[in-house]
């Protein structure tokens, strides 16, 4: 039996250690914020926080995970969140959605790290999450809002 | 929750639509008009068809009123829209409104363009549901009026409403939920008076997307997302090679994997039954399946468009023709030539496909999935377990994408998942997962499309005839569809943006030949158009550069009887600056216009080209889409048409090597990323024309828009797609 500590819950899991994370989460706690795309971390879509970092949860084994603080769509919090969240929603974001989660967690760990990020520093950090809606523009204007916001 | 009317007209109670649904049939004849919805008499159609209440409006007790969404909501944003469309009938404040997506039922829900099916695809959503979504909320507003009136005892004349309130003068008020109960014993009036534009509160308006909210924070459940009590996922081993089936399986050391409940072979593969996704993935690769080719499609995409190329020399089938074009081009002053191949495309959605089906204790069956042709779906769900229609219950979920792949002629994925379910018993709820590599090697393409076209200029430059010929594999032939779409062997939809072009050709002859081959192929978001426009609009741009015309102008002489296709043109034009652009070494605009599925686009592509790539730095469009129901959703589609579009103008294709497909997971089909999104303008001409649709009209533009820049920078012509950037040499 692993532990997980997961959005601020130890859990107990039953799962080889070589099961990603991805798939602990969404199988085995049922919990389907986070989502599924490619299983190869070409997407971004399981993105989640790992320590407070966007790790591509397809590609981390549970095994690996120890002791470290896993944050979810469903559980991230904050100030930066929030900022992110209202963006989103501010400027409709979203399309099919499907790969949102994934925008939103490695958006919010941009904002962590650079609170005033440029066009390049957003491509920096976004390139590796896929919208197949093409929702790009309003990501990147997005990203802009909530800087400004939390400003 | 209170259903407005549970008295004079059933409101689809399980029994009301359960009895409506032809029972077992699998194949249905099907009508679909993509183009009805701007003729005026298919609007007229539209517009006479009976108030229907109790089919799309729930007032609940705590005044949310929730409109019954008979379409799939895979992004475009129609369940805003058409919620839009009700709530402001029945003035209905904003932020009481919720939507649901309806059962399957083609009595109630039926597409209104597509016969008497309920399905989603050739942008009719919106289109469709105009006057049949107004006079719904236009009765349920009037029978709350009525039921204010008498609790008031007041004239109805004398009750206004307006953001969910119900008014009288002498200060009365009520909210929609205390008045629901009574409201819904009043009778249903049949023609309500709609209100005329100047009366809209919400309809042109940008109100924020109904679904923003839950997709912003995991709670929004999409078909991957079901967990029924006791599920069980599955994954399928298909054979590498379309047609191929199974011939032998060993399946013992998967069988001994811990959480693997079963292996069964279906008629689409082997099916491995396990507690988890991760458990069926590994016990999928433990399989040991020997396949039988010797029905399958073995030839490589190479070969089949090279034979493609040589079919195209040959005699077609004639889909349209005026004058004779031979004869105008062997006597013209100047004979233009161009070939233009287009590859296989996934549509490579978000969200993989998958459904569910569970098995009730009385025999019956409940589909969870992204439903896109319900009454295809069910029908097939149903043939495939052996029941009746009547016992298969559709629960249409958020997709998470689709553009065209999840809308199958045959079902395939639910057939699939029903297999899987009878050979299983029914013992648990199936969930069927395809993974991305499944999902992308699974076939039901774009149809690998060649075309050869040429034309003849006078001295002038007039054109004096136009032959052009078209080789793919049609989609239509042998789908349920073909009745209606394909006339003397013709699809339309392999031909439908070229063989009826707007411009105006003295003499031309369209052929087609339909290719025989195993791929499976389908719709992908805006069909045909997706290759007809850009051979339209590159050679045309040919055409303009040959006679020495600018090529907007040159455009604009040939389409004086298509004036909303000239509107969105000189719009897109002038805001992108089009009369003023310099010439700037390995800079270019390139125009593109474009009807489809009834909407009309336009635009202009900023693009820098040269040996070291290309970078489109910025889009203008243009659109008229009659009545922008949710002007923001439009500008969003045409943005989002951008970003998807782009990765197959660059750089996508699909190929097949011996019949084995090469591609099958996004590092080898590489969709657009953030870096590379230019800056997308949308502009939307201001129409009170009946609205029509936006999720599929922005693709068609951009790639021939950006092959003309790339022409502009460096009078270099790419023709096919994706474009062979390898082939730029230093503008």
């Amino acid at each position: 039996m692993l532990t997980l500590n997961l959005n601020g819950v130890v859990r107990e899991v039953d799962a080889d250690p070589d099961m990603p994370l991805l798939w602990v989460i969404r199988d085995r706690l049922d919990m389907t914020g986070t989502k599924y795309g490619c299983g190869i971390a070409q997407c971004g879509a399981c993105t989640v926080h790992m320590d407070g970092q966007p790790v591509r949860s397809c590609q981390t084994r549970i095994g690996d995970v120890g002791e470290a603080k896993i944050t979810t769509i469903e559980g991230v919090e904050g100030k930066v969140a929030d900022a992110v969240k209202a963006a989103w929603r501010g400027l409709d974001v979203v399309q099919c959605g499907y790969c949102q989660s994934g925008q939103i967690m490695s958006a919010i760990g941009l904002l962590s790290d650079n609170p005033k990020p440029t066009d390049a520093d957003i491509d920096g950090a976004m390139d590796g999450n896929v919208c197949r809606c093409g929702t790009y523009q309003r990501i990147r204007a997005a990203i802009h809002e909530a800087a400004r916001s939390l400003a | 929750m209170l259903k407005l009317d549970l008295t004079t007209a059933p409101a689809p109670s399980r029994r009301a639509f359960l009895t409506g649904a032809a029972a077992g049939a699998v194949l249905l004849a099907f009508r679909l008009d993509l183009k009805g919805a701007r003729a005026a008499e298919g609007s007229d159609a539209l517009a006479k068809m009976p108030a229907q209440p109790n089919a799309f409006v729930r007032i609940a007790a705590d005044d949310t009123v929730t409109v019954m969404i008979k379409h799939l909501d895979m992004g475009q944003g129609n369940t805003t829209g058409l919620a839009t469309i009700l709530a402001d009938e029945l003035d209905a404040d904003w932020s009481q409104m919720r939507v649901a997506f309806a059962p399957a039922d083609a009595k109630l829900y039926a597409n209104l363009l597509m016969g008497p099916v309920q399905g989603t695809g050739g942008s009719t959503a919106i289109a469709n549901s105009w006057f049949q979504l107004r006079k719904a909320g236009a009765a349920a507003r009037a029978m709350l009026v009525a039921a204010a009136a008498e609790k008031w005892d007041v004239p109805a004349g004398e009750i206004s409403v307006a953001k969910g309130v119900v008014r009288h003068a002498s200060g009365k008020q009520a909210r929609f939920g205390e008045l629901a109960e009574a409201a819904a014993a009043k009778p249903v009036p049949q023609d309500p008076r709609l209100k005329t534009p100047a009366e809209w509160t919400l309809i042109g308006q940008r109100v924020p997307r109904i679904d923003s909210a839950a997709k912003t924070d995991g709670s929004a459940i999409y078909s991957l997302d079901i967990r029924r009590p006791g599920q069980v996922t599955a994954l399928v081993a298909h054979p590498p090679r379309f047609g191929a089936s199974v011939k032998s399986v060993d399946s013992a050391a998967a069988r001994k994997m811990p959480g693997v409940l079963d292996i069964v072979t279906i008629p689409t593969g082997v099916a491995v039954i396990a507690r988890d996704t991760w458990t069926a993935m590994k016990a999928r690769e433990a399989l040991k399946i020997a396949w039988d080719d010797s029905a399958a499609e073995t030839r490589s995409s190479d070969t089949i468009l090279a034979e493609y190329r040589e079919t195209a020399k040959t005699p077609g089938l004639v889909a349209s023709q005026a004058g004779d074009a031979e004869a105008g081009i062997k006597g013209a002053a100047k004979v233009l030539e161009a070939e233009f191949s287009f590859p296989y495309l996934a549509h490579a959605a978000m969200e993989p496909l998958n459904a569910t089906i569970e098995r009730a204790a009385d025999g019956s069956f409940d589909v969870f999935a992204g439903c896109q042709l319900q009454t295809v779906e069910q029908a097939v769900v149903a043939a495939t377990l052996g029941v009746t229609t009547d016992k298969v219950r559709l629960h249409t979920q958020w997709a998470g994408g689709s553009f065209g792949r999840r809308a199958t002629p045959g079902a395939d994925y639910f057939a699939e998942a029903a297999a899987i379910v009878k050979a299983w018993n029914g013992k648990a709820p199936v969930h069927l997962v395809w993974t991305r590599e499944d999902d992308m090697a699974g076939g039901y393409y774009r149809p690998q499309v060649f075309h050869t076209v040429k034309a003849g200029l006078d001295a002038k430059g007039q054109i004096t005839g136009w032959r052009h010929a078209m080789v793919g594999k049609s989609i239509m032939i042998g789908s349920p569809f073909e009745a209606m779409l394909v006339k003397n062997g013709i699809d339309s939809t392999t031909v439908e943006g070229a063989s009826d072009t707007p411009y105006a050709l003295p003499a031309y002859r369209f052929e087609v030949h339909n290719a025989r081959e195993g791929v499976p192929v389908l719709w992908w978001r805006s069909v045909g158009h997706t290759h007809t426009a850009h051979v339209m609009e590159v050679f045309i741009d040919e055409l303009a550069h040959a006679t020495g015309s600018d090529p907007v102008a040159y455009r604009l002489s040939l389409l004086t009887r298509a004036p909303r296709l000239s509107g969105v043109l000189r719009l897109a034009a002038e805001k992108a600056g089009w009369s003023d652009k310099g010439s700037e070494k390995g800079r270019g605009l390139g125009v593109a216009v474009h009807e489809s599925f009834g909407s009309y686009v336009a635009m202009v592509a900023d693009v820098t080209a040269g040996e070291s790539g290309v970078k489109v730095s910025r889009i203008v469009a243009a659109v008229d889409v009659g009545v922008a129901v949710n002007p923001d959703v439009v500008r969003a589609q045409v943005e989002g048409a951008v970003g998807f579009a782009l990765s197959a103008v660059l750089r996508n294709r699909i190929t097949l090597k011996d019949g084995v497909v090469q591609e099958t997971n996004f590092d080898s089909y590489q969709p657009t990323r953030i870096s590379e999104m230019p800056r997308v303008e949308v502009h939307i001409v201001p129409s009170e024309v009946a609205p029509t649709g936006i999720g599929e009209p922005g693709v068609p533009v951009l790639a021939p828009a950006i092959s003309n820049a790339i022409f502009a920078a460096t009078g270099q012509r790419l023709r096919s797609l994706p474009l062979d950037l390898s082939s730029l040499r230093g503008a």
